[in-house]
């Protein structure tokens, strides 16, 4: 067991874990916050991004022991975040999901491009989500409710 | 897919990072961003006994120029690469590579040493780096040393590290504006490991890489003596019958897919 010290969406948190522990499990199985999804648990499908240090990682591939030290921000963080809350009102607008399963990872990941990427065209968008896999929307709407917020950023 | 067990050791140091590896017990293993081990572990496929985290060892995560080469520390991620920070012609090139590797949320986090030493034959910094030349930095208990990149990786997962060893950089040539470079990845989705990788870098004298084999990536020889004589571009024939020579034990599609990448990454270098 190792003691981590870590903040997650602006609250101190300290734990001890097995060291083989990914952070996505510590996120969903210790503290509660089953917003994140684990779906390949091999860097491929992009269910769990999150935040970390502001950067969106994957959180199935990182052990939760090497985010010691580190500010995590989960789907559930983002109340105040104007990125997300435009990004949240545009997946509800353009039907960008069905299930629901990849939506956490895969607005981690809009809100990367939009912030990083404010010139992005459709093609730009698209390339950037290879890394997020959504089974039932076809992508159309996800991309759609993205280039709708990047409009909207730019006025 | 969870992981199997292994004590965790976050060395402060390099030092420390190489005391903890000559003191280790049965399989230890450096990680840096963890995103080709963490997968491999996940998988099973990496079980060591203990993994050493030098993620917050200082002096491994720098770029600079002297004189006319580049030095690139071992935990450079590709994300730091892919946004520009490696300057000039080199770092136009390895800009156009990083941007292929993965996504952005693996890129934040994996590191080009990491990758190299790693050595998976489907990764991309293997025959990128492989096709600009230069060495590989080592350190060890006695000291650091330095490898050609010619000579670094010797097969599949299979470099000239020792098991006492952590890689902490490179040293890259800084490469003139007048060099031309090319890269192409054949694979089904953009950020995919590739199925094959063709590599092309006319600096001082031209060096081109054919990669993702299922063994290390290699030159080109005669593809090099082409464009060394001046010609601009190579049909993917021509380069079947380049490629045929080093590896005898290809497929027609293994040979038609690397000659593709070969062929590409050439007509890259001179677009």
């Amino acid at each position: 067991m190792t003691e981590l010290t870590l903040k997650i969406n602006g609250e101190d948190v300290t734990a001890d874990v097995e060291t083989r522990l990914s952070l996505a499990d510590f996120i969903r199985d210790h503290r509660r916050l089953t917003g994140t999804h684990l779906g390949c648990e091999h860097g491929v499908c992009g269910a769990c991004t999150v935040l970390m240090n502001g950067e969106p990682v994957r959180s199935c591939i990182t052990f939760a022991v090497v985010a010691d030290g580190t500010e995590i921000t989960t789907i559930e963080g983002f109340e105040d975040d104007d990125p997300m809350t435009l990004l949240r009102q545009a997946f509800h607008e353009n039907h960008a999901l069905q299930c629901g399963y990849c939506t956490p990872g895969m607005l981690v990941a809009a809100r990367d491009i939009v912030t990083r990427l404010p010139d992005a065209d459709e093609d730009r968008v698209r390339l950037e989500l290879a890394g997020n896999l959504c089974r039932c929307t076809g992508y159309v709407g996800i991309v759609n409710a993205i280039l709708s917020v990047i409009e909207k950023r730019r006025l | 897919m969870k992981s199997a067990k292994f004590d965790h050791q976050r060395a402060a140091s390099l030092d420390d990072a190489l005391k903890a590896l000559g003191n280790a017990d049965g399989e230890a293993r450096i990680m840096g961003g963890g995103q080709s081990l963490g997968p491999m572990m996940n998988l099973r496929l990496a079980q060591p006994d203990l993994l050493i985290d030098i993620s917050r060892v200082g002096g491994l995560d720098g770029i600079e120029v002297s004189g006319d080469v580049i030095r690139v520390g071992a935990r450079v991620t590709h994300a730091r690469v892919e946004d520009g920070e490696v300057p000039g012609v080199t770092g136009a090139y390895m800009q156009t590579v990083a941007s292929g590797i993965s996504y952005r949320s693996v890129r934040n986090r994996g590191t080009i040493g990491g990758s190299v030493a790693h050595a998976d034959p489907s990764a991309d910094w293997p025959s990128a780096l492989l096709a600009l030349g230069g060495d590989v930095v080592i350190a060890g208990q006695d000291g650091e040393r330095r490898m050609p990149l010619d000579d670094f990786q010797v097969g599949p997962f299979a470099t000239g590290l020792g098991f006492e060893e952590i890689l902490t950089g490179f040293e890259l040539p800084a490469l003139s504006d007048s060099a031309k470079c090319g890269y192409y990845k054949v694979n089904r989705k953009p950020g995919e490991f590739a199925d094959a990788i063709g590599a092309v870098v006319i600096g001082v004298s031209p060096r081109v890489v054919c990669g993702a084999t299922e063994a290390a990536p290699f030159r080109v020889s005669v593809a090099e003596e082409k464009l060394a004589a001046g010609a601009t571009e190579i049909s993917v024939a021509d380069a079947r019958d380049m490629i045929a020579v080093h590896e005898p034990g290809f497929d027609d599609y293994d040979l038609q897919i690397h000659a593709v990448a070969l062929s590409r990454a050439v007509g890259r270098a001179f677009a």
